[in-house]
């Protein structure tokens, strides 16, 4: 086995890792908060993610087919397309709930969870059909912005894009937006109280109804946000693709304690790494007998191994049992 | 729809319009062999059939007529309507093995595709020269001869059982959505393991499948060349594998039907309806959790298989989180922990996914290839990737959503429920 080789792309991996990390925290995010609020999981939410990225690929696509792409400055379209993916992804997370799950309220458990994979299966194939019809084409690829694909070079191993440094800052600032929403304002106050417990926050005068659409719309945001971050850093979508980062994403807000915001960011960037190493170092480790092919079976190993062990996640916020 | 429920009941007029429409739909068939409403009509006669009121002994004659001998025979007319009813009786089979888990004992399995994958894979990986890939010739030669499907139609139950077992084993003290995601874990993982496990050892062959699979051998043709009935094996496997289909499906009813009623179905149900009180009971959770994913895990074993021996050729492509779903929303639609349902629900599904969108295909590109225009729009524009037959997921979903929205007990509700909820 060749250590200076393990060495040397140690630091890249770590990068890779981080960003992925922070995408699954994102996407965490908007599981962790329904959870907290309805104990239940929002199984559409990878759909919910997914849109952020179409919409994102759309006016990217649209700019470049007025040939406007590249008038304006890199940043400034980054800035729209999170926008508006945020924006049609807490639209649609909104929507979801009040067609799909709130006439199911108060139904036993797996009820709501089986209406929302029939909502993830229906969002899939209504992207699918859009796109059909619209472009002729549903497997699409990111316009590049040359600014954002400049490079810093620092070894023979080891570099940053601009791209990638945008993406690890938007979602710095995200959470950062997201802490302070739920911590410092009367809002945030709110949606903690309908978590504790419901009847009573409504006792106190807080609307459960409209607190729950907007713990939807705020999950929903951030994913459209991720939706659009993965888009810019990997390319390449289709309507499926938010399948595995969907579930990666719920491992990891179990990871870190379901139902627990700052736990969902710290599983998202444990997972993250943990994916990064394996795919990079499962392989030259073992020979080449296991390669970066079984990454996903290493994270629903590490959600397994969470759920029997460790039901609580590592930051554990109880979760009770409902008789 | 009350007039026709009216005429349904009295015995006299429906043993007239059963007949009458089992004939006229299979004359259909076998005049118009193109004609998917006719293929359609005659699934719905024996579908009236079984809500009629009719004399017992007739019922059980005409299903057996209908399901034993028109079919086959229909079959010959047009092959693709045998494929089709095996495909059927293949997702039946699989569907009353998910109800066992999610509808009696109200564990919902996301990743119930694995144990089908085990059966299948079970069978292909020694019924194929895959085997001897990594076992030494001197030891055994493979393929092993079509005969050793009969040992391994058992062995796919057993196999498919032990994976449920120790699939069981940990993740029981789980809670039901926690439950949902680990299967469906589980049921990656083993897609993924049959994708990858083509190193270090060679097991699966990978993404490129197994191919060819041996098929049991036609026992009974040198019965038929005696008889002066000459056919070959072209004709003869469909309806072999059909029969043996059918034949596996109606003890996998017999078993569900036995199942249902005695103490270990209570025991499920009761365990479904709430743990916490059927433990006080004096339910043994564990045991009966695991004898649940243990019996729905070997149905899908079973027909793991035939289908391998079927299909001749697999790989881990049919085996996806997407068939999964499509077995749940066969159970969901039918009515959880009814055996009716199921059975309606597999058939429902499974012919909207094989004939009705395949069908609007069909027409859509017949209507682009002509280029008919309507209302000033001519449909030579429409995009080519518009495949009604690519949304069984849209399929899929809209029937998850609105069934647990409207009737969440399902079509046919399970006689217990329909009890517990009133006319609801």
């Amino acid at each position: 086995m060749d250590t200076s080789l393990l060495i040397a792309i140690f630091p890249q991996v770590l990068l890779d890792g981080i960003i992925l990390g922070f995408m699954y925290a994102l996407i965490a995010l908007g599981y962790t908060m329904v959870y907290g609020v309805l104990e239940f999981i929002n199984f559409a939410h990878s759909e919910i993610f997914v849109l952020g990225a179409f919409v994102g690929v759309e006016i990217l696509l649209g700019l470049q087919a007025r040939g406007m792409l590249d008038a304006f400055s890199p940043f400034l379209v980054l800035v729209l397309l999170l926008l508006a993916g945020m924006a049609a992804s807490a639209l649609l997370a909104v929507t979801v709930e009040r067609v799909a799950y709130r006439p199911l309220r108060g139904a036993p458990r797996l009820i709501p969870l089986i209406s929302a994979i029939g909502v993830s299966f229906f969002l899939q194939d209504a992207i699918r059909l859009f796109e059909s019809i619209w472009r002729n084409a549903f497997n699409l690829v990111y316009p590049t912005m040359d600014q954002l694909n400049l490079r810093f070079q620092f070894t023979e191993n080891i570099e940053i894009s601009v791209k990638s440094l945008v993406v690890i800052a938007a979602a710095l600032l995200m959470l950062w937006a997201l802490h302070l929403i739920v911590n410092r304002t009367k809002v945030g106050k709110a949606i903690r109280a309908v978590a504790e417990d419901q009847a009573t926050a409504s006792l106190m005068g807080i609307n459960v109804n409209r607190i729950i659409s907007l713990t939807f719309f705020i999950g929903g945001a951030m994913g459209g946000a991720a939706g659009v971050l993965f888009g810019v850093q990997y390319s390449l979508i289709n309507p499926y693709t938010g399948f595995i980062p969907g579930l990666k994403a719920f491992t990891a807000a179990v990871l870190g304690g379901i139902g627990n915001i700052p736990g969902a960011m710290m599983g998202g960037l444990v997972l993250g790494l943990l994916e990064a190493f394996a795919a990079s170092y499962l392989s030259l480790l073992t020979g080449g007998a296991f390669g970066a092919e079984y990454k996903d079976i290493f994270a629903f190993s590490i959600l397994i191994l969470i759920l029997i062990f460790r039901p609580k996640g590592l930051l554990g916020e109880v979760v009770r049992e409902r008789a | 729809m009350t007039w026709l429920t009216a005429l349904l009941n009295r015995s006299g007029p429906a043993t007239g319009l059963v007949l009458a429409t089992i004939s006229l739909s299979s004359f259909a068939v076998a005049y118009y062999p193109r004609s998917l409403i006719a293929f359609l009509l005659f699934q719905g006669s024996i579908l009236l059939l079984y809500f009629a009121r009719v004399v017992p002994w007739l019922k059980r004659s005409l299903g057996l007529l209908t399901l034993g001998i028109l079919m086959p025979i229909l079959g010959t007319i047009n092959g693709y309507y045998l494929e089709v009813a095996t495909q059927v009786g293949i997702f039946v089979a699989l569907a009353l093995g998910l109800n066992i888990v999610v509808g009696l004992a109200g564990l919902l399995d996301l990743g119930y595709v694995a144990f089908y994958a085990v059966g299948a894979y079970t069978w292909a990986i020694f019924g194929s020269p895959q085997a001897g890939k990594f076992i030494s010739e001197s030891l055994v030669r493979f393929p092993l001869s079509g005969t050793w499907f009969f040992v391994f139609v058992l062995l796919g139950v057993i196999v498919a059982a032990i994976f449920g077992f120790l699939l069981g084993l940990p993740v029981l003290r789980l809670r039901g959505d926690y439950l949902a995601i680990v299967t469906l874990g589980f049921g990656e993982v083993i897609r993924v393991l049959a994708n990858n496990l083509d190193k270090p050892i060679n097991l699966t062959n990978g993404p490129q499948g197994i191919t060819p699979i041996s098929r049991p051998p036609l026992f009974f043709q040198p019965l038929l060349t005696v008889l002066g009935i000459p056919a070959s094996p072209t004709v003869l496997y469909p309806l072999y594998f059909y029969a043996l289909v059918l034949l596996i499906v109606g003890v996998v009813i017999l078993v569900n039907r036995r199942l249902e009623d005695s103490h270990i179905g209570r025991a499920w149900e009761a365990i479904r309806e709430d743990e916490v009180a059927a433990q006080a009971m004096g339910v043994p959770l564990v045991r009966m959790k695991l004898l649940a994913f243990a019996c729905g895990a070997s149905f899908a074993g079973v027909m793991g298989v035939i289908f391998s021996a079927k299909q001749v050729f697999i790989n881990p492509e049919s085996f996806t989180f997407l068939e999964s779903i499509g077995v749940l929303s066969m159970v969901i639609l039918g009515g959880m922990g009814s055996i009716p349902g199921a059975i309606l629900g597999a058939t429902v599904v499974t012919v909207l996914n094989l004939q009705v969108l395949k069908g609007l295909s069909l027409w859509l590109n017949e209507l682009r290839n002509a280029g008919v225009t309507i209302l000033g729009y001519n449909l030579a524009n429409l995009p080519t990737q518009l495949e009604p037959a690519k949304y069984e997921r849209m399929i899929f979903g809209f029937i998850l959503i609105l069934m647990m929205i409207y009737r969440p007990q399902g079509i046919l509700p399970a006689r217990r429920r329909t009890r517990e909820l009133g006319g609801r």
